[in-house]
């Protein structure tokens, strides 16, 4: 049981990451017809310019990246879907604008070459002084975590001001904690400036008085005389704290999508671009503006996506790195499964690809998720090549 | 009329359609091996090495890309696959008959027939799999289909990945039990290593020499007026007769077979050790961008480009960073400013006599 609602909860998390993505493949699907191979680009110049932002900006501004208030990781967040929202806007206007009535063979060909583009350029690195180097460079890069490593449903055990004598792996207690057996428990150390650090206990299970001695798993920074302290007892099925951020925020892009497609005159211009793109343009929609904006729409839900990612698994593979292709490719399935083209069915997509992925590496083989999805792919287009809520088209002769 | 007597083949038929090209292609193999290859010295030689199998490699992938216009980047799935099946079953055999895996024979001896067998059993190999991939193009057109290509590729580098260990030595692989030989000890994450070094040029131009004819060949016979009739239009095609469906596999099996055998060369080089990384879609995007340079449908032209785009990166070894970049933004404008590639459909003879229009125009 806890096993399923862990897995569950990775899903939830992971699909709404795909969902992101999957909604901007769908986007410019859904104007140009076409697969925009550079999308999954997108998402890594995301993270690696929330990566630039958190480690270099961060610091300029006098924020410690490992201690961000919610409003430092928010700003990160916004600039990196600023600029990669500005990225989308220019690969439109430079590679695809040109190819606009040209064989869609064509532009699926320029968009494998803008992916290519941006994954070698992404791979360069350049010394611009003052400690930033941009592009990203070929090495995998550590991101810090803006949002702090807890679970919302762990339990406060004991908390007090730690006694004289603690050492930098040890804690002396003010008052009594019991440890139950078959449970983890940790530290959380609040310092005096603010930092916080936290640490599991490996003491034994049973009651501690008050003065007892705690050790911990792993070295504090400074003795933590003085400082307060809590001890929590982890949750058997830890309700993570960035899990929620990524379906909260991910959750609350859609929304606004929603609300921008379906309740604003840009959103009826972009569907009806999507429905046909000739009479949209005689009914005297700028076309061309239409497909930059969605482009730019897409661009930005990537770079969230990217940003979502990058603080979840901290580690920054380079730009070209398999792993990258991977994320957009299942994203990508998400959107084809869900009906490409169609907004819901890449969130519904998004979600579905995840849950067989999460599950089938639980209870089948983790060695072959990967494969679970592709398959996955192949049996729905083979089935209902429209995907699970697109609607089937017939092609006029 | 009578059309049993036109269709067996004349002994001028049989000289015209058989004994000459495979004689040329013979006599190409020999000049490289006997007269180019020493002249030119070991680096060279790799280097026309690498060449040939980017030439077989790209041109097989034209017939599907070029000629059928169906957009395949699941290429290099073939070849790693051939490579696979190929390597392998020099590999074993060698250790079972010989009980080492180290070279036999000389030029032409026992051990290059052995590599010649294996590298048309990658070929079928390989084939078997285009049957596979090409059944789903049935229902699939343009994205979707590089979409589901792609995905091949990518299941073929996670089942290669989830292989067993590589078995080294003779009474091991005597004494092996089941569970080391299902799944095949094919390496695993680490790759296949240690295959015999057979490949050289005369088997490799061999190879190019035969596949360069098939592609002329088929290029103007029926099936490939019928391959570029649906790369023209699917639907005009059909309504003239011509059975989409199986045609289409066709192409795929054909191209999988070629790239087949240039993954049975490949594995077979010095000093490769075949990885599931090569079945990826890297590789397959190397041999795409061969094919779009080169022009769609053009023998010579993507031939051309395959022997550029493999030279290049030797050449601009000091830029190695900055090769795939260049890479991309000659894809991209090529895409902007001359989409048919550098000779379009049309091959280099066309332009040589301009008076005499070839059949292949469209």
């Amino acid at each position: 049981m806890d096993d399923f609602l862990q897995t569950l909860m990775t899903a939830v998390s992971v699909g709404s990451l795909y969902a992101l993505i999957a909604l901007g493949y769908t986007m410019v699907y859904g104007v140009l017809k076409f697969i925009n191979f550079a999308h999954s680009d997108v998402v890594v110049l995301g993270a690696w310019f929330s990566f630039t932002l958190a480690t270099w900006f961060l610091p300029q501004m006098g924020i410690d990246p490992a201690a961000a208030p919610w409003w430092a990781a928010c700003g990160v967040l916004f600039f990196a879907m600023l600029a990669c929202g500005g990225v989308g806007f220019l690969i439109e206007r430079l590679a695809y604008r040109p190819l606009r009535r040209a064989p869609r063979l064509n532009v699926l060909i320029t968009a494998i070459g803008v992916s290519l583009l941006l994954q070698n350029v992404g791979q360069l690195q350049f010394d611009l002084g003052a400690g930033l180097r941009l592009p990203f460079g070929t090495q995998p890069q550590g991101m810090p975590r803006l949002v702090p490593d807890v679970a919302l449903n762990d339990a406060a055990v004991a908390r007090g001001v730690a006694g004289e004598g603690g050492s930098s792996s040890t804690l002396v207690l003010e008052h009594p904690a019991v440890l139950e057996s078959g449970r983890s428990y940790r530290a959380v150390v609040y310092r005096d400036n603010g930092a916080v650090e936290r640490a599991r206990i490996t003491s034994s299970t049973g009651t501690y008085g008050a003065g007892a001695v705690m050790s911990l798993g792993s070295s504090l920074t400074r003795p933590p005389d003085g400082s307060v302290y809590v001890i929590r007892r982890l949750a058997r099925v830890p309700i993570a704290m960035i899990d929620v951020v990524i379906v909260v925020t991910a959750g609350g892009l859609m929304v606004l999508l929603n609300l921008l497609v379906y309740r604003s005159k840009l959103g009826m211009a972009m569907r009806a671009v999507s429905f046909n793109t000739d009479t949209a343009a005689l009914m005297g929609i700028p076309v061309d503006r239409v497909i930059s904006f969605t482009f730019v729409l897409g661009a930005m839900l990537a770079a969230a996506a990217g940003f979502l990612y990058a603080i979840k698994y901290t580690t920054l593979q380079q730009p070209a790195h398999a792993g990258w292709v991977l994320l957009g490719l299942k994203a990508f399935v998400a959107a084809v499964v869900g009906g490409i083209g169609n907004i819901q069915g890449a969130v519904l997509g998004g979600f579905l690809i995840a849950f067989i992925e999460q599950f089938g590496a639980v209870y089948v083989s983790s060695d072959l998720r990967d494969i679970s999805v592709f398959a996955v792919l192949i049996l729905v287009l083979l089935v209902r090549p429209t995907g699970v809520l697109g609607s089937p088209s017939c092609e006029k002769v | 009329m009578d059309d049993s007597n036109n269709l067996a083949p004349t002994r001028s038929a049989v000289l015209r359609n058989v004994t000459l090209p495979v004689a040329g292609a013979v006599a190409l193999g020999l000049l490289m091996q006997l007269v180019v290859g020493p002249a030119s010295g070991p680096y060279a030689t790799r280097l026309m090495l690498d060449v040939g199998v980017a030439i077989i490699a790209a041109v097989s992938l034209n017939i599907i890309n070029g000629y059928t216009g169906q957009f395949s980047v699941g290429h290099a799935a073939f070849i790693a696959a051939g490579g696979y099946v190929a390597g392998s079953f020099t590999y074993y055999c060698s250790l079972l008959w010989w009980g080492e895996y180290a070279k036999h024979g000389g030029f032409l001896g026992m051990g290059e027939w052995l590599f010649f067998c294996s590298c048309l059993l990658g070929g079928f190999g390989a084939a078997a799999l285009g049957w596979l991939v090409g059944l789903p193009s049935l229902r699939l057109r343009g994205d979707y289909l590089a979409i589901v290509t792609l995905g091949f590729g990518e299941i073929l580098r996670v089942l290669l990945q989830n292989t067993n260990r590589q078995i080294f030595d003779a009474e091991q692989l005597r004494d092996a039990t089941w569970r080391q030989l299902v799944p095949p000890p094919l390496g695993g994450a680490q790759g296949f290593s240690d295959v015999p070094k057979y490949t050289n040029l005369f088997w490799m131009y061999l190879m190019v020499a035969v596949t360069l004819f098939v592609a002329v060949r088929l290029k103007i016979s029926s099936t490939g007026r019928a391959f570029l009739s649906i790369r023209e239009d699917e639907i005009a095609a059909e309504a003239m007769g011509v059975d989409i469906t199986r045609l289409k596999v066709r192409a795929f099996i054909v191209a999988a077979f070629f790239a087949g055998i240039a993954g049975g060369l490949f594995a077979h080089q010095s000093g490769t050790v075949i990885r599931p990384i090569d079945a990826g879609f890297q590789r397959s995007f190397e041999i795409v961008i061969m094919v779009v340079l080169g022009g769609l449908g053009s023998i010579s032209g993507v031939t051309l480009a395959a022997v550029i785009l493999t030279l290049l990166p030797a050449l601009l070894l000091d830029f190695a960073q900055y090769r795939m970049i260049l890479y991309a933004l000659l894809l991209i404008l090529l895409m902007i400013f001359r989409p048919q590639g550098l000779l379009g459909v049309k091959e280099l003879w066309d332009f040589a006599r301009p008076w005499r229009r070839g059949g292949t125009r469209t």
